[in-house]
């Protein structure tokens, strides 16, 4: 790696241990990431799908099974598709919620100057210590008797519920709680919305557009890159939901929040049945690639790229 | 007109993101006998500071507290150097496969957890490292995708020419890397170093997987502990809980500027 020379080395071998340099120094810097790739991805994932075609214990004989823990679980497995419909129920209100209430915050923000600093801090604060405080939190706000969000119903005359004992309130708990990490897809958008030139909007104003066609077309469509890898992301996490389920329901009541994510983790690590949880997360692999590919494909309708972003784009990879 | 409504919807939405903060350091401090009132007491009329000392002797959470502080720091050296590493071999060298394995790199970012925890876990079992903060620490020394990603966004945006004239001046790769670009990235290196202590610190899952034993637990751990042991013990949970808070919240405040600034922006482009 070292290209520097003394000057007592005769000149061709110089130029070839640069040359070796040369050609070995990119891998050498990217040696961390490879080896990592092999190590931690790649090679689990191969593992993991070996495992899924095994009747695997973690103590006890291997047998080879073919493609028996598939079709277990979607032939004679109820759970797993009571976990996945929870799961998509999930995704399906968690998603569009979490991107259009991030989406009118960052346009709130965006549209004040005094104090917009106090309040972006005050949306992402959650965010910062997202996980075990997070629900921690929440636990006691649901409580049914000292709880602050029954308090808050009982001053308008509503006698509040049971949220996480009532089979039908406790995935709305784990909604709510879900959502109010939303800081994070805020700011990605706020700062897509502060990249828009003003000069569109002002050649608009100036030609006499109304403000929801500005809105219509141009605000949406400049950002779409941006609502396009919320989206994705946004799917990706709603569908490895687990840590606020696992400590807030830990499933219940009636298993009414019993995510595929946990019903992969029980197999694993509850029934120790490695296999078999291998075959479900590739399932779930396979749910989520297919789902981003196909958000990905609808979205060359809506997703408008700025020559900026594509020459940058475009210089890294193809 | 429409400012004042909009602020007025400012004011209440952000009342309802910090309410729950307010409420549980609240629940912290105040008395066994203001706990249980109904309707709930906003401003408790004592305020017990010493629930926190009580909390914290319950369970070993010095203990806890030294294991979450080993992981966070030595996760957090190893992601920033490796992390910065692979990002500039990325964005300043060309090399046969590099756009293949960048596509690669981006890929893996779209792989759940949940495909990795279970080889993961046997894979560390494997290595004995089961039960110690080695599976915590070591695959931050890896790089990660996402931070790859935003760093070589910033190094790319440095001009070309600055590295030119080192080579000229007979600085190597290396040295462009250490003396040039780490120093540009700092920004940059203040965010992943952010992102990253506080994912680590926030960690649930991977403590929970492979942990067993009480003396190796981290403090996310503990708490969630706390909920199993005393279910009642509504002011300890409470005050591990703010205990818990305080490091990213400090950090937050102290990288603000990064985080809300730019670096999020150049991070999603594509």
């Amino acid at each position: 790696m070292d290209m520097t020379y003394t000057g007592a080395e005769p000149k061709v071998a110089r130029r070839k241990r640069s040359a070796i340099a040369r050609y070995a120094a990119p891998y050498l810097f990217i040696s961390p990431w490879i080896l990592g790739f092999l190590f931690f991805t790649l090679g689990p994932l191969v593992f993991s799908l070996t495992m899924s075609f095994y009747d695997w214990p973690v103590v006890g004989e291997r047998a080879f099974v073919g493609l028996d823990n598939y079709k277990s679980m979607l032939f004679d497995d109820p759970q797993f598709w009571e976990s996945l419909w929870i799961t998509v129920k999930f995704a399906a209100i968690y998603v569009p919620f979490n991107i259009v209430m991030s989406f009118l915050l960052a346009m709130m923000l965006h549209n004040i100057t005094f104090a917009s600093g106090f309040f972006r801090t005050a949306f992402y604060l959650p965010s910062v210590i997202s996980g075990v405080a997070l629900v921690t939190i929440w636990s006691w706000i649901y409580s049914k008797e000292y709880g602050l969000l029954n308090f808050m119903l009982s001053l308008v005359g509503i006698h509040g519920p049971n949220w996480l004992g009532d089979p039908n309130l406790a995935i709305v708990a784990i909604i709510i709680a879900s959502l109010w990490g939303l800081g994070g897809t805020m700011l990605i958008l706020l700062t897509g919305l502060k990249a828009i030139p003003k000069e569109l909007y002002e050649a608009a104003t100036v030609s006499g557009v109304p403000g929801w066609a500005q809105m219509l077309f141009i605000t949406l469509p400049m950002l779409g890159p941006m609502l396009l890898f919320t989206f994705i992301t946004s799917i990706i996490s709603a569908f490895q939901q687990l840590t606020i389920a696992l400590l807030l329901t830990k499933g219940g009541p009636l298993g009414s929040t019993y995510f595929f994510a946990m019903y992969i983790y029980d197999n694993a690590f509850k029934y120790f049945d490695m296999g078999y949880a291998a075959a479900g997360s590739w399932v779930m692999f396979i749910i989520v690639l297919a789902l981003s590919l196909g958000v990905m494909r609808w979205s060359a309708a809506w997703v408008y790229y700025e020559g900026e972003v594509r020459q940058n784009d475009g210089e890294g990879h193809a | 007109m429409r400012k004042t409504l909009l602020y007025s919807a400012l004011i209440l939405l952000s009342a309802l993101f910090i309410a729950p903060f307010y409420w549980t350091f609240m629940t912290a401090i105040k008395s066994t006998v203001d706990l249980y009132q109904f309707p709930p007491v906003f401003w408790p009329s004592e305020w017990h500071w010493e629930n926190f000392a009580a909390a914290w002797n319950k369970q070993p959470f010095g203990t806890y507290l030294t294991n979450s502080v080993i992981v966070v720091v030595f996760s957090t050296i190893g992601q920033l150097i490796s992390s910065s590493l692979v990002a500039y071999g990325f964005a300043r060298f060309r090399f046969p496969g590099r756009d293949p394995l960048f596509i690669v790199l981006l890929a893996t970012m779209m792989i759940p957890w949940d495909v990795k925890m279970i080889p993961l876990y046997m894979e560390f079992n494997m290595l004995g490292w089961i039960n110690t903060l080695k599976p915590l620490i070591v695959p931050a020394y890896f790089a990660d995708a996402f931070f790859v990603f935003l760093l070589r966004q910033y190094i790319m945006t440095v001009p070309m020419e600055i590295d030119e004239a080192a080579r000229m001046d007979g600085a190597n790769a290396f040295d462009i890397y250490w003396r040039i670009h780490l120093p540009l990235m700092m920004p940059a290196l203040v965010l992943v170093g952010t992102f990253h202590f506080m994912n680590a610190w926030n960690d649930y899952l991977g403590p929970l997987i492979f942990l067993n034993d009480q003396s190796k637990y981290t403090l996310t751990l503990g708490l969630s502990m706390f909920k199993g042991l005393h279910e009642v013990d509504v002011t300890s949970i409470a005050a591990i809980t703010v205990i818990l808070c305080l490091p990213p919240l400090a950090l937050f405040f102290v990288a603000q500027r990064y985080i809300m600034d730019g670096a999020v922006g150049s991070s999603v482009k594509g």
